[in-house]
């Protein structure tokens, strides 16, 4: 009953904030704030009490063979609280964020598409459908990344739209093998038909969708775009599409597809893995070299985006487990690492690690969440992304790939190497800055708060008894295909 | 057999349009290119020999062509409408501020 | 002689005899959507190309005075609200999101077929004015002004 909720909240909050216009920005962000709220609340919810039972909605009444349905199951909620944190985080951080741009409705119009598309990617239970969903979630990103109007945004945003939609394309033209060898869009129906046929249509299948959506994850071969569109973008929305985007519309539908439908074929398990290592190593070199704060963040997404491909190339429980626990650690930390470098540009005007210092006087908060998220990324206990990483490793040990292992150690050492050194110049530098610009409001730094405090909350999801409860649910869906068909199919 | 080729081979030009035009303009037709030929992908799966239109009407009972892949192109098209107007508009914007529509001196952000 | 915006006066003049005809049509295409082929999507562009006759004819000054477009730009807003509230309706006659909550009455016929006609009529307004407003703002966009690089 709840189901379609989550994609009317929003996309009704977008047109509402387009039909009351330009006139009362404050309306725009109370909307905006309610409605990203009661999303946090439905999805919250969604998990804790109604997620732990498949739930399916038929749209419009129309049984599945023919019409389009919604399905919720561990997976769907588990990403659903991910996009609802970031994204509340993320309205929060734009209030004042985005004051010094024009037309602040527009922006916030266009922030609720992107979430009711991703919203929509998420639930959704049909293959056409979530290309759908998927191009209104990437046309919302494309205008956001332009949105600051400078010549570089304009740039980024054109390499981005190009990307995406040869993507795109791709992708449709996966969706029409499919549909041609299976006669059907909906994905159980599709998991259900696809073992009696020829295993050339799988790896056909399976090599479109994996082009297609390996370029909207940024992994290594496809990476070109994701520097410039996520350094160029507004904070709050680099946040967005560094932390939930590349995730709901790369890794989630990379797993509901080789896993829920195609039942994690040998092959491109392997391509996971090794398109993972690449990612972590070529992504942490490149980012080592870079100064500017918001295009090493960019480069880091990419190295990170290879953790969570490796873990899940590994297929075993294990691996599986580090991959999703990573995920949700990965958008956390990433989220407030854009903040930092939002609110460092916001006061000081450059991101530019030459030209900052010893701001922890300065902004205090700024300095202190930034030093917990970069302490999580690079993987120091007690915080969330020492625990994924190391999940990671052991499970490509134990199912003896030691070599990944060994290029994943490797890569975490790269990484804590080069947020030392944004530590190092950008935070707790030699030159004492002591003028700002413009002050970091409460709104900034309740959000980056928040998001500090969760990087310690989420490392409890690992302990014994809380981890049967949140995160065996979603492994136990993904390893399962047969019992995700009965279960949409309601049999 | 030889149709789908010829499709294939639509979608081979707009690949390489998209990869070896300078031209901005070039680059969004190469793209709608290879949209195109998607969608007439999807449509060659549905036609049958000697089917009707999808349509119900008195009297008629023929085989039908199969209508989701119809319905699915146009979908298509509608996003690839708004796809290309966005497009459109960076290129306006993107020659206000470079003075040029050359894609090898728009390089004011790095790699 | 005072330099006049838009085209000559046969262009001007056809463009004013032909445009409500394209309208109309675009509201047959319209209305009998659920019957023929073409539906809320073709309608709306007929009635969109209607409106850029009028455009591409008379230039954007008199366009602009004559359709009002931030009226359009509310209409458009408003048809997507239509939509979600006519599906949530729905919802609350206790039936499934979207789902047909009216007399289907018989086949054929103009008036049948539910919500189908009122969805397609939100439909039509809905890409009637996007598109519209799509060209609008693609032929407002000057080439000329902006900085050196």
């Amino acid at each position: 009953m709840i189901l379609p909720f989550y994609i009317i909240i929003p996309l009704f909050t977008a047109f509402l904030i387009s039909l009351i216009g330009g006139k009362k920005d404050y309306a725009a962000v109370i909307f905006s704030v309610i409605s990203v709220f009661s999303l946090v609340c439905l999805s919250l919810y969604g998990f804790f009490i109604g997620g732990r039972q498949i739930l399916v909605y038929r749209m419009s009444a129309w049984d599945i063979p023919v019409g389009i349905n919604l399905v919720q199951d561990s997976l769907s909620s588990f990403v659903l609280v991910m996009i609802s944190i970031i994204s509340l985080t993320s309205v929060l951080f734009s209030i004042q964020y985005i004051r010094h741009l024009s037309q602040d409705w527009k922006y916030y119009a266009l922030f609720m598409l992107l979430l009711s598309g991703m919203n929509g990617v998420v639930l959704t239970g049909d293959l056409f459908n979530l290309f759908v969903f998927m191009e209104i979630a990437l046309i919302a990103a494309f205008s956001l990344v332009a949105y600051g109007g400078r010549a570089e945004e304009y740039e980024a945003a054109f390499k981005y739209a190009v990307m995406g939609s040869v993507s795109s394309t791709l992708i449709l033209v996966g969706i029409a093998v499919t549909y041609c060898s299976t006669s059907t869009l909906t994905l159980a129906l599709i998991a259900e038909r696809l073992p009696a046929l020829n295993t050339k249509v799988v790896y056909w299948i399976g090599g479109l969708f994996m082009a297609g959506f390996g370029l909207k994850t940024a992994a290594m071969p496809f990476h070109a775009w994701l520097p410039d569109a996520h350094s160029s973008a507004p904070a709050p929305i680099s946040s967005m599409l560094s932390g939930v985007l590349i995730k709901a519309l790369g890794i989630y539908v990379l797993i509901r597809i080789f896993f829920n439908v195609l039942g994690a074929p040998e092959l491109f398990m392997r391509i996971f893995m090794v398109l993972g290592t690449v990612s972590i190593i070529i992504g942490v070199f490149l980012a080592i070299g870079q100064w500017d704060m918001k295009r090493l963040l960019a480069y880091h997404s990419i190295s990170q985006i290879g953790y969570i491909l490796l873990g899940l190339g590994l297929a075993t429980p294990l691996g599986i487990l580090g991959a999703i626990f990573h995920m949700f650690n990965h958008a956390i930390f990433k989220g407030l690492l854009f903040y930092n470098a939002g609110a460092v540009e916001m006061a000081l005007g450059t991101r530019n690690l030459k030209n900052l210092g010893n701001i922890s006087k300065l902004l205090p908060v700024t300095s202190g969440t930034s030093m917990i998220a970069s302490l999580s990324i690079s993987g120091i206990p007690p915080f969330n992304g020492f625990f994924s990483k190391l999940i990671i490793i052991i499970a490509a040990i134990k199912s003896g790939h030691p070599v990944y292992a060994f290029l994943a150690v490797v890569g975490s050492i790269l990484t804590l190497a080069s947020f030392m050194k944004v530590q190092r110049y950008g935070f707790h530098g030699d030159r004492v800055i002591e003028t700002k610009q413009t002050n970091v409001g409460l709104a900034m730094n309740g959000a980056m708060i928040t998001l500090a405090v969760l990087c310690l909350v989420t490392s409890l999801m690992i302990v014994p008894g809380i981890k049967e409860s949140i995160l065996d649910p979603v492994i136990a869906v993904i390893l399962n295909k047969t019992q995700y068909i009965q279960m949409v199919m309601g049999r | 057999m030889i149709i789908y080729l010829l499709c294939f081979v639509l979608f081979l030009v707009g690949i390489y349009g998209v990869i070896t035009k300078r031209d901005l303009v070039k680059i969004i037709l190469s793209l709608a290119i290879m949209g195109y030929s998607a969608n007439l992908f999807l449509i060659l799966f549905a036609y049958k020999k000697s089917a009707l239109y999808p349509i119900l009407e008195k009297g008629v009972d023929v085989p039908m062509v199969d209508p989701l892949p119809q319905a699915l192109v146009l979908t298509s098209i509608v996003i690839e409408l708004g796809t290309t107007a966005l497009l459109v508009s960076l290129v306006a914007k993107l020659f206000q501020k470079y003075r040029t529509f050359d894609i090898t001196k728009i390089r004011r952000l790095l790699g | 002689m005072k330099r006049q915006t838009g085209m000559t006066l046969i262009v001007k003049t056809i463009t004013r005899l032909t445009v409500w005809l394209i309208i109309l049509y675009g509201f047959y295409i319209i209305l009998h959507g659920h019957l023929t082929p073409g539906g809320g999507f073709g309608g709306g562009v007929i009635i969109a190309l209607a409106f850029l006759n009028v455009l591409l004819a008379y230039g954007r000054e008199f366009t602009d005075k004559w359709l009002k477009i931030s009226f359009l730009e509310k209409l458009e807003s408003l048809s997507i609200i239509l939509f979600l509230l006519l599906g949530i309706t729905a919802l609350l006659a206790g039936k499934l999101f979207l789902e047909n909550f009216i007399g289907k009455g018989h086949l054929y016929h103009l008036l049948s077929a539910g919500t189908i006609p009122v969805f397609n009529i939100i439909i039509g307004i809905k890409v009637a004015m996007s598109l519209f407003l799509v060209i609008w703002i693609l032929s407002g966009l000057k080439l000329e002004e902006g900085e050196e690089a």
